[in-house]
């Protein structure tokens, strides 16, 4: 294009704003990392008030956690240790026994950007290859793409209700069903869903809030010194991308060993039957429906003992863990209208003391 | 001050993300925009975006026509694609739905369109401005609040708006601006400032203070300037913050003061600052380092700054007073008072999303884009986009299925899994449901009042095509006067047959209305509760008298009232604002209005500005 544009503008959209950098917001960054530590945690929904920097934080995941080792030129980001090779490929004729290339790549992650259509997220007929050589070929999607890794929606309660359908399904069997245009594949989608929004738009369906493990309200900072710090941040990021990350760079090296350093403990630490007890007698205060509470706190607490370093699972991980574990599991109760954080933070204290 | 606004937004149009630009179609528009075109460097591209566009236009998509042609995929651009480094304007931008503006949204943010649609997958980087073109009137019509954030730049055009001294910007000019932009550098004392006079003004959104750093920028920029200095930190101030304020300074809003231009014009430095130091140290959110508890003399400042002179912290200090007060000043009129009645229901009424307001329609509504579908159950097939999803698979299904040779046309190989529906869009009728009571109390001062509203919004409702009904509770019970309707004579008549007085009972009344309004809400309309009363209920909900009982059975109900997402207004009727009503109002998550000698020419307009609000 003719038009000359400020320098700042042009280099923003390639460096993502550090992870590290980000002021405050110590419950999202927490719920991000916890769900680094342990994938399994089944998604964050991140809903609150504008410019807090939601986004930010999700997009400056794929610089900040650790490279993952997958076979070279799968689709699919697959394992080394279990590749996977889709039915009828060529690949399956070889012998399973011949050891498979695998390289390192950043940790996938994937924005599924609102006006996606179907094809694009599912996966559907390469339509190159139709077109041209009219051969019936799959074409891997958005959520192939994200095995492994994260899928990101932004303004998930725009999202399209048939994609959320979709979503819902793929995300609680870890397996994405492709039944269309005369192909039928399977694939593996194991993924983190992280979805943000700002619930005056609308809010979520039931069984998509069921999906998120872990849900965190983010509030725009009400302090001065706070708020300064945000925007001079910004400013100086938006001025020099590239000094401003390389200044960051320690910080976010050091993250990056702690989620390391987590995921090697994850699998050590101790749960005692008295912890699990502990977590359903929680659950069963505040009356959330199903067992998916009662196991999600326990695997958020185990994540973030695993962060913090500790052998077991006690009370203290249980208490900074409950609200964004449970908070969007409780019932409305006709005769106590506080907010849900406030009942979760209340059933806590009852339980453990304050 | 409109054709600064023109000036800097040509100079940095990506960084400020934009400006809305609150006018009717008029010459004075006009003369905005091609001040603004003139202004942009010749070459810039200028798009259109019509309301109601849909994604292939807008995002991008598979380009058919080329597609078939050459047998392989050709990405058609949208319209924010080709406008990569310049500028789109947003017709009738307080139409545009949420998802549009989200989608704009996304494209600011990242300042790349992301298109995953028709088997492509393209990233294009897109870097514009948005001027979006405001008509709205009312105050209910708005530009969608997610867009709102991410323009530096709100714009009321007014006639006699001729303030500007620097109106004579040329093109050269913003050429040369564009120029040394990056090399302007912003002391922190700006941005401290800046941020401070946010903070004051209610301005939650960090993204705020930033575009009004940008804006400051750009500001020296056009005066060829190297530093950003107060002036630029003022005027941006009063452009970007002064708009977005949701509240007065503290200064003003809690003490009695002399209004602003005699506090400027009498007392020179000290006294104001004396002044608003004080009222800082009230503000719960101030900061230790701002706030009063400091001496002028020796400021205590926090150990890990280099302790600077007193001159310098001074300055500072100023700075962010003459900074908000630039901002003060800017606040346009009636802005405030508007925020009050509007925001409190419409808050409310976003709250509870897309379930009652705007319902997806298969039959009936506006055209809303297609999806793949069967045409079932009364959905009608889209032809259009069945054959657009079936043209590309024509010459593959042909060679598996091929049309017998004596055919005299060849067919088009159209299946199932092509077939898309149509989706409609239908706003929900509103409900009004007035709940007056009708009890000795009230029955007095009020009723006749209520009588007339209800007869006045009935009036209006032929217009609008809204129902409207009427419970009265008087005595031990509540009474349907009025099922839904829209007849006025039907409603005349049963108004005018309303006798008063006896008991409250208050929380059997608003029961009762909860009761409505969930069958109201079952039949796919969108309920609003009016409650005319005093708030002094004395009949429980089991009909016995006593007034403690009687309002703890009525803050019961108001709390479930809440809980069911109804939207609720508490107009107080008694001669004096009563404490009692205002209560209830909170707990029902109502609008309070304290209507202490309204007519029923008042009462129709704020329930009229309460249900716009609604929608």
């Amino acid at each position: 294009m003719p038009c000359v544009q400020p320098q700042y503008t042009l280099s923003t959209m390639a460096i993502a704003f550090p992870f590290s950098a980000i002021v405050g917001q110590d419950e999202m960054k927490l719920a991000i990392l916890i769900a680094a530590v342990d994938p399994a945690i089944g998604g964050i929904l991140v809903f609150g008030d504008r410019g807090t920097g939601k986004s930010t934080a999700v997009r400056a995941l794929a610089a900040l956690l650790p490279k993952m080792r997958a076979v070279v030129g799968c689709a699919y980001n697959s394992d080394p240790a279990h590749p996977f090779v889709p039915e009828g490929s060529p690949s399956s004729q070889s012998s399973p026994k011949s050891p498979v290339k695998s390289h390192l790549i950043s940790v996938p992650v994937v924005d599924l950007p609102l006006g996606a259509t179907e094809d694009r997220v599912v996966g559907a007929l390469d339509l190159e290859r139709a077109l041209s050589q009219g051969v019936k070929a799959f074409e891997p999607g958005l959520l192939a793409r994200a095995n492994r890794g994260f899928l990101y929606i932004d303004e998930v309660n725009l999202l399209e209700d048939h994609l959320v359908d979709l979503l819902i399904d793929v995300a609680a069997s870890g397996e994405n069903v492709v039944e269309r245009e005369g192909l039928s594949v399977r694939h593996p989608a194991r993924f983190v869903l992280v979805g943000s929004g700002n619930p005056e738009e609308g809010e979520l369906r039931p069984q998509l809030l069921d999906r998120f493990g872990l849900s965190v309200e983010v509030k725009t900072p009400t302090d001065l010194a706070g708020r300064v710090e945000v925007v001079k941040r910004r400013d100086a990021f938006e001025r020099d991308p590239t000094v401003f990350t390389e200044q960051w760079k320690k910080e976010d090296e050091k993250i990056r060993k702690r989620i390391v350093a987590g995921r090697t403990r994850l699998p050590a630490v101790l749960i005692s039957d008295a912890a699990r007890e502990r977590a359903a007698q929680l659950c069963m205060a505040l009356g959330t429906d199903g067992l998916r509470g009662d196991l999600t706190l326990i695997r958020a607490a185990r994540a973030y003992a695993a962060l913090q370093g500790d052998a077991a699972v006690t009370d203290v991980h249980f208490k900074r863990i409950a609200a964004p574990a449970l908070r969007h599991r409780l019932r409305r109760n006709p005769l106590d209208d506080s907010g849900s954080t406030v009942r979760v933070d209340r059933a806590v204290a009852e339980l453990m003391g304050a | 001050m409109s054709s600064v606004v023109a000036a800097l937004l040509a100079v940095d149009p990506c960084g400020l993300g934009g400006v809305s630009l609150r006018a009717l179609a008029s010459p004075l528009r006009d003369e905005w925009l091609s001040l603004f075109k003139k202004l942009l460097p010749a070459g810039t591209p200028l798009r259109r975006i019509p309301l109601n566009i849909n994604d292939a236009a807008l995002l991008g998509g598979l380009d058919l026509g080329a597609t078939l042609s050459a047998g392989r995929p050709i990405a058609q651009q949208g319209v924010l694609a080709h406008a990569d480094g310049g500028v789109v304007m947003l017709a009738m931008a307080e139409r545009v739905p949420l998802g549009t503006a989200a989608r704009l949204a996304a494209v600011l943010d990242t300042q790349e369109v992301a298109i995953e649609r028709d088997g492509l997958a393209l990233r294009l980087p897109v870097r514009l401005g948005v001027v979006a073109l405001d008509e709205g009137m009312a105050d209910d019509e708005q530009v969608p609040a997610a867009l709102l954030d991410r323009l530096a730049f709100l714009v009321r055009l007014k006639p006699n708006d001729q303030d500007d001294e620097d109106s004579d910007w040329q093109a050269k000019d913003i050429a040369f601006a564009r120029e040394i932009l990056p090399r302007i550098s912003v002391s922190d004392d700006v941005v401290k400032a800046l941020c401070a006079a946010a903070l004051a003004l209610g301005v939650h959104s960090l993204r705020a203070p930033i575009f009004a750093i940008r804006a400051a920028r750009c500001a020296a920029a056009l005066d060829g300037l190297l530093d950003v200095n107060d002036a630029h930190a003022a005027l941006a101030a009063r452009l970007v913050l002064a708009p977005r304020a949701t509240q007065l300074p503290p200064t003003q809003a809690d003490t009695e003061v002399p209004p602003p231009d005699e506090e400027q014009g009498d007392q020179q430095k000290d006294q104001p600052k004396e002044q608003s130091k004080a009222q800082q140290a009230e503000q719960p959110g101030a900061q230790p380092d701002k706030n009063g508890d400091e001496s002028p003399d020796q400021p205590d400042l926090p150990p890990d700054e280099t302790p600077p002179n007193n001159e310098q912290d001074t300055r500072s200090e100023a700075l962010a007073e003459s900074v908000l007060e630039a901002a003060q000043a800017a606040i346009p009129d009636g802005l405030l008072a508007a925020l009050h009645v509007g925001q409190a229901a419409k808050a409310r009424a976003q709250a509870a999303g897309r379930s009652g307001a705007v319902q997806k329609s298969q039959t009936r509504g506006r055209p809303m884009g297609a999806r793949r579908g069967e045409p079932r159950a009364g959905s009608r097939l889209n032809v259009m986009e069945t054959l657009r999803a079936a043209a590309p698979w024509q010459r593959l299904r042909e060679r598996q299925n091929p049309t017998p040779l004596d055919a005299k046309h060849k067919r088009i190989h159209v299946r199932r899994e092509d077939f898309h529906v149509t989706r409609f869009k239908q706003s929900s009728q509103t409900t009004t449901l007035f709940v007056v009571d009708a009890s000795g109390s009230s029955a007095l001062n009020r009723l006749a009042e209520a009588k007339g509203a209800v007869e006045l919004l009935l009036a209006d409702c032929y217009v609008r095509r809204d129902h409207v009904a009427v419970l009265a509770f008087r005595g031990k019970t509540a009474e349907l006067l009025l099922p839904p309707t829209r007849s006025l004579a039907r409603a005349k008549r049963s108004l005018a047959g309303l006798p008063g007085g006896g008991g409250t009972p208050l929380a059997t009344a608003i029961d009762a209305a909860r009761e409505l309004a969930d069958q109201i809400k079952r039949r796919g309309e969108t309920p609003i509760v009016v409650l005319l009363t005093d708030g002094r209920g004395n009949i429980a909900r089991d009909g016995s008298s006593g007034r403690a009982q009687a309002a703890d059975d009525a803050s019961t109900a108001a709390r479930q009232l809440r809980l069911a997402g109804i939207t609720a207004l508490l107009l107080d009727t008694s001669p004096q604002p009563q404490l009692a009503a205002e209560a209830l109002a909170q707990e029902m998550g109502a609008a309070y209005v304290p209507l202490p000698y309204a007519g029923a020419q008042a009462v129709s307009r704020v329930v009229q500005l309460a249900s716009a609000a609604a929608k």
